[in-house]
């Protein structure tokens, strides 16, 4: 038989509500313009892109971290990809590649200060997205003068990166997608993902269980770096030039779909598929507010509300998960903790007994 | 007794100092195979310090530790878990949002498939950890995609010994089991722990709980201050002299009159 209570206590199930509420309301009032194919394929799109960054992001928020510098990797990757192909006239299969590189690297040095210093990711990778866009906007304006760089990009990279599947779908759903299996696989599938909640759980007790804590982590950034960096070179693909300032409003865009997708913010709980839906959520929300002629502004508004009603949500379904799917939140043994001592008692003194 | 075997894992002398303070001074310990030693002491007296020494947190500033005889540096946990030394934490030291699979077999997860195509048994590792609590007693788990916070604290402490004994322990060190529970789960703790003991594991029992001491113990030692008070056998002393150790020598008795004085009647203490 379907098991609906099972279903209720899985880490998804919260940000698939939420999708389809706000999915139900914009239908209403957006109608009759929201689920046109257009105004469908911008949202689907918005998800797309974002999905590209949160999902690597969403692997290292379940390991308890956070990295708030990819909007500037964004930006390096697309600058790295649009100078040397753009300004220097290197071939695409030498600036896309050195684009992904320069992301990944980056992420490298999160994981590798964060692991070393034990300064908190926070901090670290705050002080890295300053550190980044500094460098790309001295170096950019050092070399042309300018705050973006326009590239012809090859017509295999605008096919493949770039380009649309069918009228305004673009082929990063593609990438959306594979993204979305490969991170499922790591998590789900391989041991490498098993430490990943470990590590999320209870940091101390992963490294006693011998849980290469300090590898996992670097490799956790190196991925958020990687999948800032795709959608770095992406959108040179789609739009032929790489801005210095790109990229910024998706810090918190992700981070914002992660936690709406249901991974806890402290870690060591969170799905793939849950990032799936709030990266979902986050773009009817920011597109569909456009089709009910409202005005774009109150968007924001709305994804304040959302964020804060995703997480009492979440916190409520991951309690129903705790409770092995009672209704009552009593996990814990039901004895007071008050524990009497047997030392004390009077008839256990009489006793004289040698054990 | 079987004082004359060669103890799997013993201390000689040794002393921790942590930047001026003396946490351990000259402890030596033998811990058997098939018996309970009990590491008794009041809050500070250093038993957090000796079992992470134990168990590889903490070296020693001076002393040997010895496996089988064998003079041994444990540099980490993992070198600890190695020699078949494993530690359960207060709170069973697992992932309260891990399913009950996942989190046994961190660290060690089992495979299937071939190449780079090997993925987690996800259907094994439920199996097995379905298969270990039953064994242990806790027969309302029959999921192993429960959560472990889903457990009782008893339940969870079981689960950790049960990990340690599914993965050949030779030595179990718990900090605490029965700290935080009910007097039943306390009772199904000590079972698991004569059931560890019977399958020939070397037990070491922290505790500050004398009657739960005495039911499961064979040797115990009492730290005071860093220093060994007492190191005795099952049957040498009575209740009360133990009782008295605990409270840092200071006789029970004293204590019992100063709080009379307090509040009229012993009876009302509890």
């Amino acid at each position: 038989m379907f098991d609906f209570k099972a279903l209720t206590r899985r880490a998804e199930f919260a940000a698939f509500v939420g999708t389809l509420a706000v999915y139900l309301f914009f239908l209403y009032f957006g109608w009759p313009t929201f689920p046109t194919v257009l105004v469908t394929a911008g949202w689907v799109n918005v998800a797309a892109e974002l999905g590209i960054v949160a999902l690597p992001i969403a692997l290292v928020m379940i390991s308890g971290h956070l990295d708030l510098s990819v909007g500037s990797n964004i930006a390096a990757a697309a600058i790295t990809y649009a100078l040397l192909c753009g300004h220097y006239g290197l071939p695409d299969v030498i600036g896309l590649p050195a684009g992904l590189a320069v992301g990944t690297f980056f992420g490298f040095l999160n994981g590798l200060i964060v692991t070393k210093t034990k300064v908190s990711s926070f901090i670290v990778t705050l002080a890295m997205s300053f550190f980044i866009r500094g460098l790309i906007f001295g170096v950019t304006k050092l070399i042309v003068d300018n705050v973006q760089v326009a590239v012809d990009v090859d017509p295999w990279v605008e096919k493949t990166f770039g380009g649309r599947i069918y009228l305004a779908y673009e082929n990063a759903i593609y990438l959306f997608l594979i993204m979305a299996l490969v991170i499922s696989w790591i998590l789900y599938k391989t041991t490498f993902g098993n430490w990943i909640f470990a590590i999320g759980g209870d940091e101390t007790s992963a490294r006693a269980a011998g849980v290469p804590v300090e590898r996992t982590t670097i490799f956790l950034f190196m991925g958020s770096g990687f999948g800032a960096a795709l959608l770095g070179v992406t959108t040179v693909a789609l739009y032929g030039s790489a801005q210095v300032s790109a990229g910024q409003d998706k810090v918190f865009y992700s981070i914002i779909a992660v936690v709406v997708g249901g991974v806890l913010l402290t870690g060591g709980y969170g799905s793939p598929l849950g990032v799936i839906f709030g990266t979902m959520t986050f773009a009817i929300v920011t597109s569909g507010v456009n089709s009910t002629g409202w005005g774009a502004d109150w968007s924001l508004l709305i994804i304040g509300l959302l964020l804060l009603v995703a997480v009492l949500a979440n916190n409520t379904f991951r309690n129903l998960a705790l409770s092995g799917g009672k209704v009552t939140t009593t996990a814990t043994t039901p004895d007071p903790p008050r524990l009497p001592e047997p030392v004390l008692e009077p008839s256990m003194e009489k006793e004289n007994d040698h054990v | 007794m079987s004082d004359q075997s060669t103890p799997y894992l013993s201390l000689e002398n040794v002393s921790k100092t942590f930047a001026g303070y003396q946490a351990l001074a000259d402890v030596s310990l033998n811990i058997r195979q098939g018996e309970v030693l009990c590491l008794l002491g009041d809050n500070g007296a250093g038993k957090s310090t000796l079992i992470k020494v134990l168990s590889g947190f903490h070296q020693p500033t001076s002393g040997t530790v010895r496996v089988e005889g064998e003079e041994v540096t444990l540099k980490t946990p993992r070198s600890a878990a190695e020699r078949g030394i494993s530690t359960v934490h207060q709170f069973g030291g697992t992932f309260p949002l891990m399913s009950l699979g996942r989190s046994f077999f961190v660290g060690v997860e089992p495979k299937k498939g071939v190449g780079p195509f090997k993925v987690f048994d996800k259907k094994l590792a439920n199996a097995v950890v379905v298969e270990q609590m039953q064994q242990m007693g806790i027969t309302r788990v029959t999921d192993g995609e429960r959560l472990v916070g889903s457990l009782s604290g008893g339940e969870r402490q079981v689960s950790a010994i049960a990990r340690a004994v599914y993965f050949g322990a030779k030595v179990l060190i718990l900090d605490e089991p029965t700290a935080a529970l009910g007097v039943k789960e306390a009772a199904h703790v000590l079972r698991i722990i004569m059931q560890a003991r019977q399958r020939g594991i070397a037990v070491v029992l922290v505790t500050h709980n004398v009657t739960h001491a005495m039911s499961v113990g064979d040797h115990f030692a009492v730290l005071i201050h860093g220093r060994k008070a007492d190191d005795f056998a099952k049957g040498e002393r009575t209740r009360e002299e133990i009782t008295d150790l605990m409270a840092g020598g200071e006789a029970m008795a004293e204590l019992e009159a100063e709080l009379a004085d307090l509040t009229g009647t012993t009876n009302d203490i509890h």
